[in-house]
């Protein structure tokens, strides 16, 4: 009887012990919620972003303002009620500090209530459609709107002697939001739009759209479709022979990911995107984090990874800020106007729509060292979200 | 079974409530008290549990195999959606029960062509309405939102009383008793001659039609059962979630299904049920281990299933509650999984 007892207490001792240390280490721990599709059509960006995010922790070390960082990392496969349903977990059960991730524009959507709600941090790292940030006071982006480069494009268009365009989009939201802001800011200029088409965002076929786009004998055509997709459609670009016709890739960056760039041949030579981030941005700070990726992940960054390098160094230095409170408002107070040096150049948080501030560079698909890379040739500076100056 | 008097014995005799089914009802408004950090998850497996109910009632019990449930289910969440969007009907109750019927209206005029074929030409065709209804709702964004889904719904409190709140207690209560409802219904649906008469027709359609069953309308009539059933719990979806997008149509939606009556087993109503409950929590578990594989390991999980066999396991699973019910009650009060009859 006394034998047992003493097991019994030994035992109790050992799981008091066990409920304890995660309290103390969860007073000491910052904990990030990562929500990203890690399957699913969309994976490749999900899988960016959390290999940028390692990356910078091993760079940067996991402790910071005597607070340890713990990511928890979450699949959501892009559709958003599973975004919904994971993030409020994480902040129920896991007591997450920040959310973060979001691949797509749905999914960030379906999110930002529960941030408003329990005043956390959403830290958006890829979503790009301009209406986010407005949909919750504790929504911070770190990787861009389709209004900033797609203005720009439009407007480097206009002016360089490229007359009619026929655009080709994907049929959702940020689709949309750059076709709307391409065609504005082309037409003001004296362009002219020959052709629409809007493509199914999932399992898209683009043959028979691009057979209506050769039809229709535009100087150039304006592409927009989601990171993942721009090599099954340079692919097919290719196998109808656009690239002999003259016929002109412009869009926004996406198209031209890094990611996939190197794969798609050289019917992408000549394409000229306006986009956030090339991976032969020709910096230091940039040619260290590549290298750096391709040694650990043995792939080059493209532009979601460096969303979600960003968004991660965003997290640290608010942190840093404010000595380790990881309290919703005091966070995103500390990031609002925040300013770095980022790889893809220097980059801002807008106080005022705590959206992201950046340059934007219009680039060529180029041959460097046999290997091809979106060569940037001109920069607009300080870029804001147009698709919110506008109001 | 030779007699008329027999069969509404032995009928009568089926119907019966079980201590294992008293026991699963109590288990699951216990879970709704012992979790509440897990409701949204909850009521997830609710809404699949509804789902899966409501194909079993056809593929189960009448025999009609479909790889395009979501069609119905689909229906039903744009139907809850557009109603709430718009604010046509508010009521939450009032306006599941017309998604329901949405969906039923396209089960009546599907049935048709559901049941002209044989096993796989109803696979084909119900897969077929699936995608074709995907296909429409992406065409027509401007009433479905397309792939952004329908944005900006919101839910008036249920009865007027119970407003949804971001834990989702009160969409799990709400879910469980819809289920409940629904499930009494289906109780009592596939316990009657109507029932009866189904499983006639799942196991020999000729000789069902031999003695005198109108084969043809008992089908459709299921068929529209399912349908309601299946537009329900893709309302309950819209409604839980405030969100509906073109995925309610997914094939991957009515897979899964299939996937979960596979675990669970079809031609008992429980059978979806369970199914749902450990299709979701394998899901879960692997997701939260390893969020790029999971779906490696949950596939490994069902071909082990499936190699061993449902029975086998249904039987290490109640071996336990067995041993104690055994000493308590005595040998006759075990529980054990009713087989579906050999098709």
């Amino acid at each position: 009887m006394f034998v047992r007892r003493q097991v019994l207490l030994a035992a109790g001792a050992v799981a008091a012990a066990a409920a304890a240390v995660p309290a103390c280490a969860q007073e000491e721990a910052v904990k990030i919620g990562l929500i990203v599709p890690m399957t699913g059509g969309q994976a490749s960006t999900g899988r960016q972003i959390d290999n940028a995010i390692k990356l910078y922790m091993q760079q940067k070390g996991d402790t910071v303002a005597g607070k340890k960082i713990e990511i928890i990392l979450r699949d959501d496969a892009a559709v958003p009620d599973n975004t919904k349903r994971l993030a409020q977990e994480l902040i129920v059960n896991e007591k997450v500090n920040i959310i973060a991730g979001f691949g797509v524009t749905p999914a960030a959507l379906a999110a930002a209530p529960l941030a408003t709600q329990a005043k956390v941090p959403e830290i958006v790292m890829a979503a790009g459609t301009s209406i986010i940030t407005e949909r919750s006071p504790y929504v911070v982006r770190t990787s861009f709107t389709l209004p900033q480069s797609s203005t720009i494009i439009g407007d480097w268009a206009a002016k360089n002697g490229i007359k009619k365009v026929a655009t080709l989009t994907s049929d959702y939201a940020p689709g949309n939001d750059a076709l709307a802001s391409f065609k504005e800011h082309f037409v003001a200029g004296g362009g002219e739009i020959v052709e629409e088409v809007k493509v199914p965002l999932a399992n898209p076929d683009f043959a028979p759209f691009l057979q209506r786009m050769k039809d229709s004998k535009p100087d150039a055509m304006f592409v927009f479709v989601p990171a993942g997709q721009g090599g099954n459609f340079m692919k097919q670009y290719a196998e109808r022979g656009l690239d002999k016709s003259g016929i002109r890739v412009i869009g926004p960056g996406d198209v031209m990911d890094d990611d996939l760039l190197n794969n798609m041949g050289d019917a992408a030579l000549g394409a000229v995107t306006a986009h956030l981030y090339s991976a032969a941005h020709p910096s230091q700070i940039n040619k260290e984090f590549v290298a750096a990726y391709k040694k650990a992940f043995n792939n080059r960054p493209g532009f979601m990874a460096v969303g979600g390098y960003d968004g991660i160094h965003l997290i640290y230095e608010a942190l840093k800020k404010t000595g380790g409170d990881a309290t919703g408002d005091k966070l995103i107070a500390a990031m609002k106007g925040m300013k770095w040096e980022s790889p893809r150049g220097p980059i801002s948080i807008d106080p005022e729509t705590r959206d992201i501030v950046q340059n934007i560079y219009i680039r060529k698909v180029e041959k460097v060292d046999g290997e091809l890379y979106n060569v940037e040739f001109a920069t607009f500076e300080a870029v804001k979200d147009p698709g919110k100056t506008k109001k | 079974m030779t007699t008329l008097p027999d069969v509404s014995t032995s009928a009568i005799a089926g119907a019966r409530w079980r201590p294992g089914e008293i026991a699963f009802w109590i288990v699951v408004v216990a879970c709704g008290f012992l979790f509440p950090s897990r409701y949204l998850i909850m009521t997830d497996i609710v809404r699949l549990a509804l789902f899966a109910l409501s194909l079993d009632l056809i593929l189960g019990y009448a025999g009609i195999v479909s790889l395009g449930h979501a069609a119905f289910f689909g229906v039903g969440a744009y139907s809850a959606g557009l109603l709430a969007l718009h604010g046509i009907i508010n009521e939450p109750v009032v306006a599941l029960v017309v998604a329901g019927f949405a969906a039923m209206v396209l089960g009546f005029f599907t049935s048709f062509l559901v049941i002209r074929g044989v096993d796989l030409t109803r696979l084909m065709v119900t897969l077929g309405i699936a995608l074709l209804l995907e296909a429409l709702a992406e065409r027509f964004s401007g009433v479905t939102g397309g792939t952004d889904g329908l944005q900006g719904i919101e839910m008036q409190p249920i009865l007027g009383r119970f407003a949804f709140d971001i834990f989702g207690k009160t969409g799990f209560f709400y879910s469980s008793i819809v289920l409940f409802l629904l499930f009494l219904l289906a109780r009592r649906i596939v316990h009657s001659p109507f029932g009866l008469s189904l499983r006639a027709i799942r196991n020999n359609p000729l000789r069902g039609a031999a003695i005198g069953i109108p084969v043809n309308r008992r089908l459709i009539a299921i068929y529209m059962v399912s349908a309601f059933y299946a537009g329900i719990a893709g309302a309950l979806f819209t409604q839980t979630t405030a969100l509906a997008s073109l995925d309610v149509f997914s094939f991957e939606r009515s897979a899964d299904l299939m996937l979960m009556l596979v675990i669970g087993g079809t031609g008992y109503l429980y059978g979806g049920l369970i199914g749902a409950v450990v299709f979701k929590m394998l899901q879960e578990l692997f997701s939260t281990i390893t969020p790029q594989y999971w779906l490696f390991w949950i596939g490994l999980v069902l071909v082990v299933i499936v190699l061993v066999g449902r029975a086998r396991i249904h039987r290490w699973a109640l071996w336990v509650p067995n041993l104690i019910i055994r000493q308590l009650a005595g040998r006759r009060a075990v529980v054990a999984v009713p087989e579906s009859d050999p098709s």
